[in-house]
This record gives structure tokens, sequence and C-alpha cells, in this order.
């Protein structure tokens, strides 16, 4: 073994044009825009603001960020495979099945755990101690450190597009494929160690966000008077503390069968596959809920704000979002119901899984009647929540179809399946991510997307799923399987060319996004919202400026009800002049930047590599590197920061100046 | 009852352009058909109204539409909640009842009541190809299912490596196959003809070519074709098996005869080893089986 483990030049495809291309693509652009970031001289200021932050709301916008950035690569996969099924008629297409396995596998990947995961997080993180009228969460610097390891496992993800290869067994590795024997390149390893890492971040931000919701609040706000999105932060996170550790456990018996000769799901010497199922889904129902959960909370919000109304049956949606919560973990059988168990076992999961439609559907009935008596205003943020409430409702039915056992046994594993989770989870999970990007946006940086531009996104994006995904349905009960890289039925064919015409449509909603983006930053200043308050909001975080001071709050706001900023709005008719603080201004005690999170994630970058490539000599310098930074952060001196009552003073005055008369509510 | 006539047009459209699962060919997919068509018209009964009033409510409630009552505070209504709490609830009941209902009549592993004794046939899943042992007929194929119309076919199911799965679209449930472990699954086709089988679990490079054509021929032939097949073709032994099972596809169908009834019991016993998976010693196989080919 040499010094770089299973390490050498053969690792890079030079022979295969596709990754090499593609990975010269992505160095030069990151090089570029290193380069540029270098030559204007924001190193500093990157390194200081943003990189060692332990804001709560630059960590949400890196979060958000880091899912943007992804979800180009995942759709860029999704391209690749539609491609590739419209071609790959009596023929091998274009990409060989070695290749072709790595795609739809990095697809499904990096679409949840970085892209869905990360977007929800970030939007959690960043509003919900707004919401809660709080100065940050709970575990600040463990905050940061989680997102910096999420960014490890996405960083690992894409360095084996380069180096080596990524896993060929799809985005959940079903053993024995992903055993030694059947998987003996470094794919799975990839997989196993960005999911160890980024899982331990899911994990540390879950406790985060759980005891931030529960511990912090602004005075009078109880439980029952926190927006709905709070309660759906915390429901999400309780099962990201219940169901993560499951992930990691199971993903880490089969890293013991891979590096250490044990047989957890071996064929051979007892390994039994049927626990992996079990157990991986055990974590994989809840994670959908988790997914799910604060994108119904994003919904709330958005649905409420720009119906001019307070969310109709609140109480309702409370209990709803607890019982999806607590019924996520009796439902997972219903992945496997061909396995082969019984009839009771199977029937049994079938109705536990249909039990969950009654919650989700009381939510999307409460939306409606949300919207009843309203003035509804149809902003990007608010098309974006009507196109979920029809395409979800769509997904729900499918969904409920494949947990009736006997049309699953049909429906297993084809595409219609495909179609289906597609349907929620863009319909649901990406339509929320979108639609709190929109609402939230002028929030985290004092001026407004580009409204128009955002519509036509919408537009492109609905359109482009039903015409992407529809066709999946229909291929589905044409009894076309997933993960097929060629087939010879001519009658799939045209329906396959639809889907991709479909993803071609949805190619134009992500250009029209990137322009909304481009436009809307470049027409900051006609854009701008200088009262913090741009769409007549309900909650706290429409109560303070945009983008908050790194404070949130000069004063922490006194919470007499349900959507307190409303109430607050309503009952200062009259000027608030200089007695709307009468106690006065404190000092503020905020916590320090830290490099923590990004020196402890670098090094387990490093361990990831070095532990894939078998580098045992670099496992252990880069274990005792992370070490020493948890030694260095644990024996700091100093860990807070004072902001002096004056300086919190003048931001008030200038915002209260600003926002006027805080009662423009009408 | 609109709504299930459009969808009854809609996936009756959808059978004439070969959609498999709605032409079923045998009493198993028949009434999984039933179950699908039945459990989707229950759920549109709701889902349609509530995507009209989606739609309703949005486009009335437009802040632009003065005659419109703005009803600022009303956030809740006992009756409502009731009723949006009820009818989902009503829904779940009805369609819980069929799924318990349709799980127990069409459980995979119980016997179809025939006055015909069932076939056996004992499936194996191979990388990447399916082999099909016929013990009391003495004979094996490759990506070949020939069964009589009208009998029942008893299928004992495993894998002779990496998991799989067993489905034949038009005559119904489809069942994983897994190493060590046998899975039982009771088809029959009504009528005549020629089906695609496939595999439709993901198992490897090879999987999308791991497909097998099915007959259903009536009796007589059925016999003639055992006939044949014992008479001809390579014989299947343990050395035999040991070559089917490395890593390659089958483009053509194989017959074969067999020596050993207890091959099957063997495979699941792993006296017979699971395949081997990739060629060991192929350059650099433990970094990235995609260089060095």
């Amino acid at each position: 073994m040499s010094i770089l483990g299973k390490l050498s030049w053969s690792a890079i495809p030079f022979d295969q044009p596709i990754p090499l291309v593609a990975a010269g693509v992505v160095a030069v652009v990151i090089l570029g825009v290193l380069v540029w970031v270098f030559l204007k001289g924001w190193f500093p200021y990157l390194w200081r603001e943003w990189i060692t932050s332990v804001d709560h709301k630059r960590i949400g916008v890196m979060y958000v960020v880091l899912a943007m950035v992804m979800l180009l690569r995942g759709f860029i996969d999704a391209i690749m495979m539609r491609a590739q099924q419209a071609l790959a008629f009596h023929s091998q297409g274009y990409l060989p099945p070695e290749h072709y396995d790595q795609i739809f596998s990095a697809h499904g990947t990096m679409m949840i755990f970085f892209v869905a995961m990360p977007f929800m997080i970030g939007l959690m993180n960043f509003v919900v101690p707004l919401q809660l009228g709080v100065r940050d969460v709970a575990f600040p610097t463990l905050n940061s450190v989680g997102f910096w390891l999420t960014a490890t496992g996405a960083l690992l993800v894409n360095i084996s597009l380069v180096v080596g290869e990524f896993t060929r067994t799809g985005w959940l590795p079903y053993p024995p494929l992903s055993e030694l024997a059947y998987s003996p390149g470094v794919g799975v390893d990839y997989y196993l160690w960005s999911l160890e890492i980024s899982g331990v971040g899911t994990l540390l931000s879950g406790i985060n966000l759980v005891t931030t919701v529960l511990k912090l609040h602004a005075p009078g706000m109880t439980y029952l008077r926190m927006p709905m999105f709070c309660w759906t932060t915390l429901a999400s996170n309780l099962l990201i503390v219940a169901a993560f550790p499951i992930l990691t456990a199971t993903l880490a018996m089969l890293l013991l069968d891979r590096y250490l000769g044990f047989h957890f799901f071996t064929n051979e010497a007892g390994g039994n596959v049927m626990m992996f199922m079990n157990l991986i889904w055990a974590w994989g129902h809840p994670e959908v809920y988790i997914l799910i959960l604060p994108a119904f909370g994003v919904f709330s919000e958005v649905i409420s704000t720009f119906s001019r109304k307070p969310l109709f049956g609140y109480r309702s949606m409370v209990m709803a979002t607890m019982a999806i919560c607590v019924l996520s973990f009796t439902v997972w059988l219903h992945h496997f119901f061909t396995m082969g168990a019984g009839a009771d076992v199977n029937a049994i999961f079938g109705i536990a899984s249909m039990i969950i439609a009654v919650p989700t559907g009381v939510k999307v009935f409460n939306w409606l009647f949300t919207m009843y008596g309203g003035r509804v205003e149809y902003s990007a943020a608010m098309l974006w929540s009507l196109g979920f409430m029809v395409t979800f409702l769509i997904g729900g039915m499918t969904g409920v179809l494949l947990a009736v056992p006997p049309a699953d046994f049909v429906l297993h594993n084809s595409l219609f399946l495909v179609a289906h989770f597609h349907n929620v989870i863009i319909g649901g999970v990406l339509f929320g991510a979108f639609a709190g990007y929109n609402y939230w946006f002028p929030k985290a940086f004092g001026f407004r997307l580009h409204d128009g531009l955002g519509k036509v996104s919408f537009w492109c994006w609905i359109i482009g799923f039903y015409v992407a995904f529809m066709p999946l349905y229909v291929l589905g009960l044409m009894g076309m399987t997933r993960r097929m890289q060629h087939y010879d039925v001519p009658e799939w064919r045209p329906w396959l060319l639809l889907a991709a015409a479909g993803a071609v449509i949805i190619l134009a909603g992500i250009v029209a996004q990137v322009a909304q983006l481009a436009v809307s930053i470049r027409r900051r200043e006609a854009l701008r919202d200088v009262t913090g308050d741009p769409w007549n909001g309900r909650s706290l975080e429409w109560a303070t400026a945009s983008p908050p001071p790194v404070f949130n709050f000069a004063v922490p706001p006194r919470v007499e009800g349900l959507d307190a900023f409303w109430i607050i709005k309503q009952r200062a008719h009259e000027p608030p002049g200089d007695d709307a603080h009468p106690a006065g201004y404190d000092d503020i005690v905020m916590p320090r930047n830290s490099p923590t999170g990004f020196v402890c994630a670098f090094f387990a970058a490093v361990m990831g590599f070095a532990l894939i490539w078998h580098i045992w000599w670099m496992v252990a310098l880069a274990f005792v590197g992370a070490y020493a930074t948890f030694v260095v952060f644990a024996w700091r001196d100093r860990d807070e920061d004072v902001i002096p009552a004056d300086v919190v003073a003048r931001f008030d005055r200038a915002h209260l100046a600003a926002s006027g008369p805080a009662g423009t509510a009408t | 009852m609109r709504p299930r006539l459009g969808l009854l047009l809609a996936l009756s459209s959808l059978s004439a352009c070969r959609a498999d699962v709605l032409n079923p060919a045998g009493p198993i997919g028949l009434a999984e058909k039933t179950i699908l068509i039945d459990s989707v018209g229950i759920m549109l009964a709701i889902v349609v109204p509530t995507i009209a009033a989606i739609a309703a409510f949005a486009w009335w409630f437009r802040a632009s539409n003065t005659r419109a009552t703005y009803l600022p505070h009303w956030d809740y209504s006992g009756r409502i909640e009731m009723i949006v709490w009820g009818i989902p609830a009503l829904v779940i009941i009805l369609l819980g009842g069929v799924a318990w209902i349709g799980s127990h009549q069409l459980d995979p592993a119980e016997p179809l009541a025939s006055d015909q004794p069932p076939l056996e046939i004992q499936a194996v899943s191979l990388d990447w190809k399916w082999l099909f042992i016929y013990p009391a007929q003495g004979i094996a194929t490759i990506n070949q299912l020939v069964i009589p119309a009208g009998v029942p076919v008893r299928f004992a199911l495993t894998s002779g490596s990496v998991m799989n799965a067993f489905f034949i679209p038009r005559l119904g449930s489809m069942i994983y196959t897994m190493n060590g472990m046998t899975t039982h699954l009771n088809l029959r086709a009504d009528t005549d003809g020629e089906f695609r089988g496939l595999s439709s679990h993901f198992s490897g490079d090879g999987f999308s070519d791991m497909r097998f054509d099915v007959r259903a021929v009536p009796a007589a032939q059925f016999a003639a074709w055992i006939q044949a097949a014992r008479g001809t073709g390579p014989v299947l032994d343990a050395d035999g098996y040991a070559a089917l099972a490395k890593q390659t596809t089958a483009p053509e169908p194989i017959t074969m005869r067999l020596t050993d009834p207890e091959l099957f019991r063997k495979i699941v016993s792993r006296s017979l080893p699971p395949g081997p998976g990739p060629v060991s010693g192929r350059p650099d196989a433990s970094v990235s089986s995609r260089s060095g080919q």
C-alpha cells in the first residue's frame, strides 16, 4: 500500500470526456470566483462576516446558498438522465451504465441531502429566532459547526466527480449491492462518509433548533402564540433528533462491513439485508416529513400574509403538525410491501400510512379557508403556494394509492413511484423553499426580489413539472421500472421524449430564477425596502429592520397574542415617539464569531477523503487536528462581545424613523 | 361520479396504448387493477372538488375584487374544523377497508383457488439474468418463462447475488428476491400470449438487460415444449450454475436440462455460493471500475 492509500492517477477519469470536462468547468468556475474575490479584496470581509460568523441569519443564508448551488448540480444530473432515456431506445444512449448509475445515484443524494435539507434548515435558521423575538439560536457556535459539516458532505460528493467515482447503487445503498463484494470501488465510500459527516451536522442543527423553539422566547411568546413556522420547525427538528441517529448508525454498520469485515448486511455469515431496509426507512420515512413540515410552515405564513388574514384554524394546524410528527414513525414498512411480509403486516402499515393523509388534508383545507374572506395578492411567493396546494393534492393522492398494498404490488419501483415522490418533493418541498426564498429575501438583504421574473420562473417550473412528470405516471402504468439505462419498448419512447421536454421547461424556470437574482441585485435601489416590513407581515421578523442587526431586536418585543407584529401595528396608530421603549436601551451581549466550525469542517473533509482512500496517516492527522480545534474552542478566554446601548439606540431610532409610525397596517 | 367516469375514460385510452398494468391477463392483475381504479376514484371524489375550491377561492377573493367580502378576523369555525377533520377521516376509513381486504385477498404467498394442481417454478435472480427452474419437469431456463394458460403457477423465489424483484406487469404482483431467503408468489395467466417480464429492483450495471420473455400457452403446447426442452440443451449442474452466477447478461434465452432437483434449495442454503460480483484482478477495480475497462 502506497503512502496515498488507494489513490493514484488512475482515479482521475482521463479517458472519460463527460466527467472530465464537467469537472474542468467546475474547477475553472470555482477558481475564477476565488480569483475575483481575491482581486476585489473581499477575503477579509468574507472571513470576518460570513465564514466565521455564528449569527443565525448569516448561517441561514449560507445554507440556502449551498442548497441553490447544489440544486444546479443536481439538476444537471436530472437533465443528463432525461436525455439518456430519451436517446437510449434500442441503443446505449450516450452514457454507459457505469456512468448512468452514478448520475441517478448522485442526483438523488444531492437533491435530498444537499438541496432540500440545507434549503429548509437555512430558512429555519434564518427565520425562527426572528419569529420568536430572540437574539440568536440556542447554540450559535454549534450552529456554525453544523453548517460547515453539511458543506463538507457536499464537497466530498462533488470531489467524487473527479477523483474516483460516486456510488452506483442508487441514492440509498441497498446491500448486498453496496457491500464490498459487489461494489469494490470507492463510490459507496464517498457516499457513506459524506453522509456520516453531513449527518452529524444535521443532527447538531436539529438539537439546536429544538432547543431554540422550546426554550428561547420573547416575553409573552407562549407556545400557542408561536407562528406556525415555529411549530413546524419544532416538529421537523424533533424528527431530525429522533431519526438521524438511525441513519448514522445504519451507515456506520455498512461502513464496518466494508472496512472491517463485519457482516451486518452481507450475504455471508448471517448478514441480513432486510435489517438494512427496515433501518434505512425507519430514518427515510421520517426524513420526508423532516423536509415537508417546514415547507408547510412556509405556506402557512405566506398564505396568511398575502390573504391579509390570520391563519385559519391555528390550533387545528398545530395539532395536525404534531400528529404528522408522531405518525411519521409508524409507516416505514410501506417502502417494501413487496418484500414478502404477511397480509396483516402490509395492511396495518398501509392503513397507518393513509392515516397521515388526514392531518395533511386538514392542513390543505385550513389554507383554503385562510383564503376565504381574504384579499389575496398574487405575489410570487403566493403563486408558489397556490401551485403547491394543487400539485401536492395530486401527489398526495398518488401517495395514498401507493399505500394500498395491492396497488403497490404493481406500481412499486416503477416510474409511477418516481413520479409520485417528485410530485410531493418538487410540488411540496421545493415550491415551499422557493416561496420562502421570495418571501424572506427582503428580510435578509433589505431589497425585494424582482416579482415579474419570479412569476416567470414559477410558471416555467410548474408547467415544466407537469410536462416532465405526468408522463412518468403513464410510463409506470405501462410497466416501466426506474433506473433503466436503455430499453426497447417503442410505446415508452414518446412519453420519455415528452418528459425530456418538461425538463427543458424546468431549465427555463431555473434560468429565470438566476435572472431574477441578477436583475434584483442590479436594481436593488429601486427594490429597496426601508421599513423592514415589505409585505405588511404579521409575525415578529417584520418588526425589525431589513437586514436585521446582529442582535435582531433593539429591545425584546412584547408579545400579546398570535400574529404578534400585527397586534403591535394595530395598537400603534398613534405615533410611538420616544416612549416606544420607555425603559430605554441596554448593552447587548452577543456571542463572538469563531472559526471553529470552518476549521472543524476542514479537518472533517480531510479525514473523510483520507478514509475513502485508505490514507491512514492522514486520517490520524486530521483527527488530531479536529480534536485540537475543539480543545482550543473549549478553553477560549473570551466568547462574547458587548454591543453598547448607544449603538443599539442609534440603530433603533433610525429604524423607527424609516418604518414610519409602526401603525401603517391597514 | 363524473370524475370517475372521466378517469375510466382516461385509463381505458391508456390501456389502448399498452399500459400493461391496466391491461391484465390474469386474475391477480385484474383484481389489482380494480383496486387501483377504485382507490383513485374514491380519492378523486374529494381531490377534484378541493382543487376546484382552491381555484375558486383564490380567484374570487383576489385583492382587486371589490365585490368579495373581507373578513379580516375570521380564523376559526368549529363546524368547518369538524368537517375538515371528518371528511378525510371518512375517506381513509373507506380506503383502509380496501387496503385491509385487498392485502388479505391478494397476499402474494396465498395459493390461488383452482381445481387444477399448481405448476411449481423456482426463480433465481442472478447478475444479470433470471434462472427459472421447473423441478418436477427437470428443466431450467434463462430469461424465458413458459407457463400453461389457465393453470395457477406457484413461484418460489430467491437471489443468487444481490437483491432484485420479479415482475410480470400483465400478470400482477411483483416480489423481491433475496439471497439466503425464499419468497413466494402465486400468479395465473388466463389467456395465451406473450408478456414482458422484468427486474424491478436495481441490481447493478447490467440491470437494464435483465428481462425475460413470458409465454402463456395452451396445456398441450406446454407439455410439448417441456418434452422438447428435456431432450436438448446443455446440462445445468454446479459448474454450469457457477458460470451463470458470474456478472454477464444473456442476450438470448437458453433452455437447459436439470440434473439436480435440489439446485434451488442449495442456492437458498448457500451451499452454492452467491455470485462473485465484479471480476477481481481487473485493474483498479477497488478504485473505480470505470477505469481500466
